[in-house]
Formats: C-alpha cells, sequence, structure tokens
C-alpha cells in the first residue's frame, strides 16, 4: 500500500485550485507520462492521456475523468496587513476559524484564518457563526510586509498536511478528488499488463468545484463512445448516516439516476458481482454533482457512468479515505475496460 | 465619446429585443468593418483584419442588452402587472420610469405593504400609463420595456467627469468596442467585435455567438460593481482607479493566462488597472470560456456604481483608459504564458 | 532610588529560547494532566534551582536565591506561569474509532470543527471532522455546529483510545517572520520566560518560582501554590487577548484590550485582581529607566494566577505582566517575539531592583 499511500499523499501536496490547477497538472503529468501513449493539455487547462487500444481503426474511446481542482480560497482585500477572503467553490464557513492556511502572493506565506472578536463584529455576525466576509488571514507579520507580498486575486488554499491514521487511512484535504485521481492512475498501471480493444482516454479536468467546464470542453473535444466519472461520496460519519452516505472500507458506489446510462449502470454492478468487488449502490435521483452531469450533454450526448470513492467530512481540510477503497474503484475501472468489446456500443439499447 | 454613449444609453433594448440598439450599432460602424453578420439570435457580429502568422482568432463581447420588463397582464382599471427580464431589483423602481418598445410611456407604482419592513416583491408592484381600462390602453400583454432616466453628467472639482444613465450596463462596452474599432490601425489578429444579445438572461447571445465564431482567445467588456460607497460590500475595485482586470466572478474562474497579459499589457503602456474580484454576477466571458473545446477568456471591466438601478455611474477616465488598454491588446501579438 | 543600575544586562530571546517555546507549545498538557510540560520544565530548571519541589496537585515550585549577600534581607517574590492548556477530554467510544469529547477551560465552540487532534500522552493523530456542506442546508449554517454533535474520529483501523485521555489540537509551533504561532502560547510563553529567570535569575531577590496547574478551570493550582510559597510580593507571566484587528466598519478600535508589538501588557484590573499600586508603579518605572516598551491591558474582564495568589493568606501584593497574543484559546494563536522579549526584560529588570521600600508606601 505504501505506492498508494505515496502517491495519494503527494496529490494532495500540491495546491490546484479551481482555474489555477497548474502545480497539480505538473505532478500527473509526471504520474500518468509512462503509463500513457499521449499526454496533452486542452484549451483550458485540462490533462487529456492516450492509452491506445489493440482494436482496428476507428476505434471506439472511453473516456475516464477525475477532476484534479480543489476547493480553496483567494484574497479578495488586503487591509492593515489582514486578508479578506472570498471562496472558491463550496465551503462550509463553520469550518474556517483557526484554519491553517497558505497564500499563494509573490512567495508562499503561512497563514491562519481568524475570527475576529464579537466586538469588532456587527451585532447580527455574532448571532450564530462568523460569515466568511468578516474572516480575515493572519500571516503574523507586519503589515508593510504584507502589502509587498500580498494582492488581491493571490489564492489561498488549505495548509493541513497528510494524516496517516492507522494503517490504511489517510486524512487531510483535497482528497476530494485527489483520490478519485490515484483510482485513475491505478487502473492505468493495472492496464499495463492487459490488453483492450478499446481506447482510454484519461482526463485530469479543471473547474468542476465551479462551473464542470473542463469536463464539458474534454468531452466536446474526444468525442468518447462512454464515459465515466470518478469522484468521491459522503462515507458515513457522525450525523451523516442517511441512505446519502456509504459505509468507509465497504468498496466505491456505483451511480443510479436519470445522470447516469442504465446500461452502463447494470454492466458495471454484474462485474463488481462476477469479480467479488464489493460495492453499493448510490441513488442520484436529480444532478449527480459530479463531471457525469456535463459529460453526458456534451455534443450529441454521450451514455456515462459514476463510481464513487466514500469520503469522511468532504470539503474539509480533514477529509478521510481507505486507500482499499481506492483501489477497489482501480480495479473496476481496469477489468470493465478489459471487457469492453467492440460490438458494446451496439448493445447500448433502450427499453429492453 | 459622450455622444455616442448618449446616444447608446437612451436606445430601448430589454433582452431579447435588441433591434434598435442594433441597428444604432450598425451605422456607426459600416464603415469601419470588414464584415457584419447577424446571427441566428440576433448578435451582430463584425469582422476586423486578417489572421497573420503571429496572431489569433480573438472574440470581443459587450451585450446590446438591458434588464428590462414584460407586461403580464392589464387589469381593469388599466394598470400593467409585470414580470422581469434579468435582474430587477423592485426597489430600485419605485415611482421610476419606463418606456416600451412602442414609445409609450409609464410608472411605476406600489401597492401599500402590510408589513412596512419588507421590502417589496415585483408582485407589489404595477405600470401606470395613465390608461383607464384595458380597451384604452396603449400596451398590450407581452409587450416588453426598459427603465427610463435621462442621461447626465456630473463634474467634480478635478474636473473628473461621471457618466450617469440607465443602460450603462452594457451600453457603456458597446461604446468602448465601437470606439476601439474605429480607432484601431493595425492588427495581426483577426478580430470579431461581438456585440451580443440576452447576456442579462443568462448569456444566451455569447453561447451561441462563441459556437459560431469559435475563436482561440475570448475577452469581454462589460461593468463591474465597486467598493467605494457607504458601507458598501467589501470589494477593492473603485471609480477612477481604472478599467478592471477580473480575475474572477460567481460564475467564471479568468484564464490566469489572460489575467497575466492583460496585467503585462497595462503595466508597459502605463495604463492605469485595478484587479477585480466579483461576489454575484457574471458575463459573457463564462459562456466564450465553455465554448466547445474551451477557450482562453477574460474579461475587461469597467467599474460602475449603482448597477441594475437606472443611475449607473461610471468615471469617464476609466472608459477612455479602457479603450487604450483594449487597443494596446488587440493591435499587438498576443504572448499567453 | 536604591541599587540603581542602568548597566544591568537584559535577557535576550534567542534560537535556544525559540527552540524550548517549539517544545513547549507542542506538548500537551491540558488542565488536570500537566505531566507532559512538568517533564520538560523539570529537566530544565533541576541543574539550576537551589531546591525544586512537586506539590499535591503537581504544581512546580522551585528556588532560587538571591546572590547579591546585600545588607537588606532579600523580598521572597513569586513569580508564576500556569503549564495548563485549553484543549479536550473524551467521554466515551462510539465504536469505529469515533469518540465523544467535551472541552476543557474555554475553548470557542465555533472554532473546533474539520481540525487535526492529537490525543493522550503518546499523540494519538485523529480529526475532529464535520458534516459536508453538501447535507447541510441554508438554515443549517446560520447556526454554530454543536460540541455534542462532533467526535474526534481516529479512522476506522486506528488505535483504541481510553475515555478520560485528553486532546489538543495539533498544530505545530512555527516562525512566521517577526512572529511565532502555534497552539498554547497562552502560557507556554510564560512557562518559557520562568525557565528563563531560574537560569538567568534577578540577583537582588529571592525567587520562588512557580509553575501552577489548573489555571484555565479556575486558578487552582496557583491558590495552594501561594499559601505554600507565603511569599512578599507575587508576580504572575501569562498571556493576554491582543484584539487589534480591524473593526469590519473601518471605525476606530477602541477595544483592543491589548496591542502586538506595544511590549509587555501591565495590568491595572482584570475581574480577579486589582493590582497593586505600588508594585505597578516600580514597574512603569523600571520600564521608563531602562527604555522598555509597555503598554496597559485594557481594565476588566478575564483573570490570571494573581486572582487567586493575591487572596492567599493575608493577602499578597500582586502584579500581572502578559505577553499579548491573538486568538489565545484557539488553535493557532500568534506573538511577537519582541513582546515577549521586552516582557521577560522588564520583569527582570523590576524583580533586580525590588526592595522593602517600594512596599512601605501607601497602597
Amino acid at each position: 500500500m505504501t505506492e498508494l499511500t505515496d502517491l495519494l499523499t503527494q496529490l494532495i501536496s500540491a495546491s490546484g485550485l479551481s482555474g489555477y490547477e497548474g502545480p497539480i497538472r505538473e505532478i500527473i503529468q509526471q504520474t500518468w507520462q509512462p503509463l500513457t501513449t499521449e499526454l496533452k493539455v486542452s484549451r483550458i487547462g485540462s490533462l487529456h492521456g492516450l492509452k491506445t487500444g489493440t482494436g482496428p481503426e476507428p476505434r471506439p474511446s472511453i473516456l475516464l475523468s477525475a477532476h484534479m481542482d480543489a476547493i480553496g480560497l483567494m484574497v479578495s482585500a488586503v487591509n492593515a496587513g489582514f486578508l479578506h477572503l472570498v471562496a472558491i467553490g463550496g465551503i462550509d464557513h463553520r469550518v474556517l476559524p483557526g484554519q491553517l492556511v497558505t497564500v499563494h502572493g509573490r512567495k508562499d506565506l503561512p497563514g491562519v484564518i481568524v475570527q475576529p472578536p464579537a466586538r469588532l463584529l456587527p451585532e447580527e455576525a455574532n448571532s450564530g457563526p462568523v460569515d466568511l466576509e468578516y474572516l480575515l488571514v493572519d500571516t503574523g507579520l507586519s503589515p508593510r510586509e504584507v502589502e509587498r507580498q500580498v494582492r488581491p486575486g493571490d489564492l489561498v488554499s488549505f495548509a493541513q498536511e497528510p494524516l496517516e491514521l492507522g494503517e490504511d487511512v489517510i486524512s487531510g484535504h483535497s482528497l476530494d478528488n485527489r483520490a478519485s485521481v490515484a483510482a485513475v492512475t491505478e487502473c492505468l498501471r493495472l492496464l499495463q499488463e492487459r490488453n483492450h480493444s478499446w481506447d482510454v482516454w484519461v482526463v485530469a479536468s479543471v473547474q468542476e468545484e465551479e462551473t464542470l467546464g473542463g469536463a464539458l470542453t474534454s468531452a466536446f473535444e474526444i468525442r468518447p463512445s462512454l464515459a465515466v466519472a470518478i469522484d468521491v461520496t459522503f462515507g458515513k460519519s457522525p450525523g451523516a448516516n442517511d441512505y446519502k452516505t456509504f459505509p468507509m472500507g465497504k468498496g466505491p458506489t456505483l451511480g443510479l439516476g436519470p445522470n447516469i446510462h442504465p446500461r452502463l449502470h447494470r454492466q458495471f454492478k454484474e462485474l463488481a458481482d462476477q469479480l467479488e468487488i464489493p460495492y453499493a449502490v448510490e441513488v442520484m435521483p436529480h444532478h449527480s454533482g459530479t463531471d457525469a452531469y456535463a459529460l453526458q450533454i456534451a455534443a450529441e450526448g454521450i451514455p456515462t457512468m459514476v463510481v464513487s470513492i466514500p469520503l469522511r467530512y468532504m470539503h474539509t481540510p480533514v477529509e478521510m479515505i481507505m486507500l482499499k477503497d481506492i483501489q477497489r474503484a482501480g480495479r473496476l475501472l481496469a477489468e470493465f475496460i478489459t471487457h469492453l468489446t467492440l460490438e458494446t456500443m451496439a448493445s447500448f439499447t433502450w427499453d429492453d | 465619446m459622450k455622444s455616442l454613449i448618449q446616444k447608446l444609453v437612451e436606445a430601448t433594448g430589454p433582452s431579447g429585443y435588441e433591434s434598435q440598439v442594433r441597428e444604432l450599432i450598425r451605422t456607426e460602424i459600416e464603415a469601419y468593418a470588414d464584415d457584419i453578420q447577424t446571427d441566428k439570435l440576433g448578435n451582430l457580429i463584425v469582422r476586423k483584419g486578417t489572421h497573420q502568422a503571429d496572431g489569433l482568432k480573438i472574440m470581443l463581447s459587450a451585450h446590446m442588452d438591458e434588464i428590462g420588463l414584460i407586461v403580464t397582464h392589464i387589469d381593469e382599471n388599466g394598470f400593467l402587472r409585470f414580470t422581469n427580464l434579468g435582474g430587477v431589483r423592485g426597489y430600485n423602481h419605485i415611482g421610476g420610469r419606463v418606456r416600451f418598445l412602442n414609445g409609450t410611456s409609464g410608472v411605476i407604482g406600489m401597492e401599500r405593504m402590510s408589513d412596512r419592513s419588507r421590502m417589496p416583491a415585483l408582485d407589489n408592484l404595477y405600470i401606470d400609463v395613465g390608461a383607464a381600462s384595458p380597451k384604452d390602453c396603449p400596451v398590450k400583454v407581452g409587450d416588453v420595456a426598459a427603465f427610463e432616466r435621462p442621461f447626465m453628467v456630473l463634474s467634480n472639482q478635478q474636473g473628473r467627469e461621471r457618466l450617469v444613465s440607465k443602460a450603462m450596463d452594457d451600453r457603456i462596452s458597446v461604446a468602448i468596442l465601437i470606439e476601439a474599432l474605429r480607432r484601431l490601425g493595425k492588427t495581426p489578429h483577426e478580430l470579431y467585435f461581438v456585440f451580443s444579445v440576452q447576456e442579462e438572461v443568462g448569456v444566451r447571445g455569447a453561447t451561441t455567438a462563441a459556437y459560431g465564431v469559435d475563436p482561440d482567445l475570448g475577452l469581454a467588456v462589460d461593468v463591474t460593481l465597486t467598493g467605494d460607497t457607504p458601507k458598501a460590500l467589501k470589494m477593492e475595485v473603485a471609480l477612477g482607479n481604472g478599467p478592471a482586470i477580473k480575475v474572477r466572478d460567481s460564475g467564471m474562474l479568468a484564464d490566469p493566462r489572460v489575467v497575466d497579459w492583460m496585467v503585462t499589457t497595462a503595466e508597459q503602456a502605463k495604463i492605469p488597472y485595478q484587479m477585480e474580484i466579483l461576489v454575484g454576477g457574471s458575463t459573457d466571458a463564462r459562456a466564450i470560456q465553455l465554448s466547445r473545446a474551451g477557450v482562453p477568456a477574460g474579461c475587461l471591466s469597467i467599474p460602475c456604481r449603482y448597477v441594475h438601478s437606472p443611475s449607473e455611474m461610471v468615471d469617464l477616465q476609466d472608459v477612455e483608459n479602457a479603450v487604450k488598454l483594449l487597443l494596446e491588446l488587440i493591435s499587438k501579438p498576443v504572448k499567453l504564458g | 532610588m536604591p541599587d540603581e543600575n542602568p548597566d544591568l544586562t537584559l535577557p535576550k530571546i534567542n534560537a535556544a529560547s525559540i527552540h524550548l517555546l517549539e517544545r513547549l507549545c507542542n506538548a500537551s498538557s491540558v488542565s488536570g494532566d500537566e505531566a507532559e510540560v512538568r517533564k520538560i520544565v523539570l529537566e530544565q530548571i533541576q541543574p539550576a534551582a537551589d531546591s525544586v519541589k512537586i506539590d499535591a496537585l503537581g504544581n512546580i515550585l522551585a528556588e532560587r536565591r538571591s546572590s547579591n549577600g546585600s545588607t537588606h534581607k532579600p523580598l521572597r517574590v513569586m513569580v508564576a506561569a500556569h503549564m495548563d492548556e485549553v484543549g479536550f477530554m473524551i467521554t466515551s467510544d462510539e465504536g469505529d474509532g469515533f469518540y465523544r469529547f467535551q472541552t476543557v477551560g474555554g475553548v470557542d465552540a465555533r472554532q473546533i470543527a474539520g481540525k487535526p487532534v492529537q490525543i493522550g500522552s503518546e499523540h494519538i493523530p485523529g480529526v475532529i471532522g464535520a458534516k459536508p456542506i453538501h447535507l447541510t442546508t441554508a438554515s443549517e449554517r446560520k447556526n454554530a455546529i454543536s460540541i455534542d454533535s462532533l467526535r474526534i474520529d481516529v479512522g476506522p483501523s486506528g488505535k483504541k483510545i481510553q475515555p478520560g485521555s485528553r486532546a489538543v489540537f495539533a498544530t505545530k509551533f512555527t516562525r512566521l517572520g517577526p512572529s511565532v504561532r502555534g497552539k498554547a502560547l497562552d502560557d507556554r510563553i510564560g512557562v518559557a520566560s520562568l525557565i528563563h529567570l531560574i537560569k538567568h535569575p534577578p540577583a537582588n531577590v529571592d525567587l520562588l518560582a512557580a509553575f501552577t496547574v489548573q489555571e484555565e478551570v479556575g486558578l487552582r493550582g496557583a491558590r495552594v501554590a501561594a499559601y505554600a510559597c507565603d511569599p512578599d510580593a507575587a508576580i504572575v507571566m501569562d498571556c493576554t487577548p491582543a484584539y487589534d484587528l480591524p473593526v469590519w466598519d473601518e471605525a476606530e478600535n477602541t477595544q483592543y484590550n491589548a496591542r502586538l508589538g506595544d511590549g509587555g501588557a501591565l495590568y491595572i484590573a482584570d475581574s480577579a485582581t486589582l493590582s497593586d499600586p505600588r508594585l505597578l508603579r516600580h514597574f512603569i518605572d523600571t520600564a521608563e529607566a531602562h527604555r522598555l516598551p509597555y503598554q496597559f491591558r485594557q481594565a476588566g474582564g478575564g483573570g490570571t494566577d494573581a486572582g487567586a495568589i493575591h487572596k492567599a493568606r493575608a493577602g499578597v501584593p500582586s502584579l500581572s505582566i502578559s505577553v499579548p497574543g491573538r486568538y489565545l484559546h484557539t488553535a493557532a494563536a500568534i506573538a511577537r517575539v519582541n513582546d515577549w522579549q521586552h516582557t521577560l526584560q522588564l520583569v527582570y529588570a523590576a524583580l533586580n531592583r525590588l526592595t522593602p521600600a517600594v512596599f512601605q508606601q501607601d497602597r
């Protein structure tokens, strides 16, 4: 498991906020280089990797999309040495006070998000948790130094270091969705030893947390026959225990709903049963909340699937995942790909 | 440039009904264009320049439409009920005036609210065109109107001029594009000046225009809010500090390579500028960025107070600097990092 | 003014001091369970102190006698700094690696969620998670997350933890330019200063150093320590909040309590003690004579070990002086190294010229 631990730790230690995915893209590029035939970058920054299949041309292709962007914050104003913030992606302001962050100014500066005392806030702000608009970042530096190093528009990412909690469990920020990038990497690794007739496009997409722009434009460019979004889903944890949540360590989930092609869901399910890979069915009545929402409606439309890995405390700096669930997801994807034949698309009918 | 701006802001053109504005723009630019097209949604697409080896296909976009109203019902006493076209806040318009496409004018009145501390919703408002019944009403259900307020110039002691009118959003950017087109000399780029429709109802015009043009790079020109009025939302942008380079808004993260290119160009040409982060609101740039296989996109923003009220205010020098910056950007080869 | 010595060499904060503070801040010592810090203190002071004793509550009482062999009997001055910090105690094992907990001491409930913690003396890693935002509603987010709904999570395969174990935020101490940042600056900075005073004592007084326990839960260690020491005067070295942030509407901040960068904060009055005015006068005069920056902590609110000490036996003239710190009692507090140095220097210099004559005046 140490190879996966190392990879995952590396992936969650690189910055890559939505719209600014450069640093993480570099790491993924290096990781995927030996595993793919071709690597290129889309016009808005997504990474596209191709592993060619063995079938005759024109070969059908499958697209695996794992978004590489992560949530974070951005400096909106500099005031008396303190920084005001806006969010990139969905952040619950109630977990922010006291969080360690890195301010990516003219150089990287350690900082902490702080909650001003009640006496310095308007009365309405004190009846409950303090809104993001009143929180500040303190870098410990003098106001003059802060003016020199930081500007509105500079990015702020969580500085929480990855934690290994017992065997097989990692906690940290950006596991949403670097854990899925690791799963796709696992899949690529397994495919090195296997034959597959279809082309495989692996996409580390951008801006899922803000606009789903990466998935939409990458699918438009690549025009695959099938697409799978790999993302994280809610792991069971205190206060999060209903049908929307899934146990840790019991495998990935398979999405079911309007955003998923029913035949694709069935094929994944049957394969997982056959291979005895544990999984759960995740009902998604509306928006799947993943790249699949955009993948499905690119150009003429694409049959899509969602495979998710249970994650506790999503969108906080202490997200938690079990490594064996990542491995299972990677393995399920690889097996699905090797089972694809040139007749597969013909079987994609409706209402039978 | 003031008379051009005044002509543009005084035209009536709510989302979906931009023809008056379109015709006005056409007369202003036909002498300068290489080619003029109107697409299926009504976007006016003006081509200028040929693609050189060191050039790109660049799409510029400023929207012709303004927010407005559409009549839903005429009551038995001749009062009109309506709903919004785009982001209309009731409290901005009580006692204000409207002008319909057919020239009819009217006044917006408000029902007496039982809870006086609540802000009125659009359902609590109505338009009075002086009719006494549906029969003698010069307006029909489905007719559209824009808000009406005369153009005004305010000068301060330092000689700075502030221009005030309805529809500065986004006729001021339309004026900037026209002015840039007129003053444009040589360029290595194939430029598309798109005067888009239906931005206020969801950047619809820009979506189809971007698909049609299929550019290498996109730049919207639109207004943005400021943080320089009493108890304003915290925002660094201020009137008079130069055109703003958008970093993000609530619908888009500007491509960092485009932002860097704009900042470098402004600094080299010594044009004042400010960085913009907007919470709430988006522009045509969002539609361009997500078009087809994706387009590196950004936005040049004009600081504007009281956006979506009938008295939107811009600084004339910011506008002139915006024209200068835009010309610098589109006249030279583009270096995207 | 007897024994004036403007050429006195004042203590300096150096790399070794910072390293010691780092060890102290990273150690886990929640009120009632101060073993880890006690161990570091003993290791530091045993070679230098004349006597060291640990009392029934766990306070360390150490003595460093006056060395200037002067004609008058030296004053016995108690200097106190508290070893304990605010934190958490595990209250029950819910299975699957989840543990219920309560706060110990004043921790703002709104600053707890989404943080890593370290549990017990082995510093077992865990996290206090939070419900994903996607599973909350807008109205829910208007309310603070209740401590009752939070759990410490050591992961599905983590070590078993016994109820009763203490936990603290897992923040690692770091230097940031002119500042230091860490958890428990309140009052490890006072502990570090007191260690320094034992190693380099002011020659003029008998120093009775008290490293106290359980300050955060009611000044309990200080109360018994003062009874045992029975000193002539007492100085408390603590940490006080600096609320010197911008006001939300840019108005002037008139309620800053103390400010970073303005030197040691002298207490005139807090909610537990009215400082002895003679001691206060003495410290001000000392600061002026040595040109040391100092400030007054705004009166009202809060309390230090002086609250218990000044009422011991028949009473003890007492004064508190604190290093200002932002965000005390949260995962990451910030203080300025200069303020720490100026505070230590002022205490050293003031004790070095403290004589019985100071107390012969009227209060």
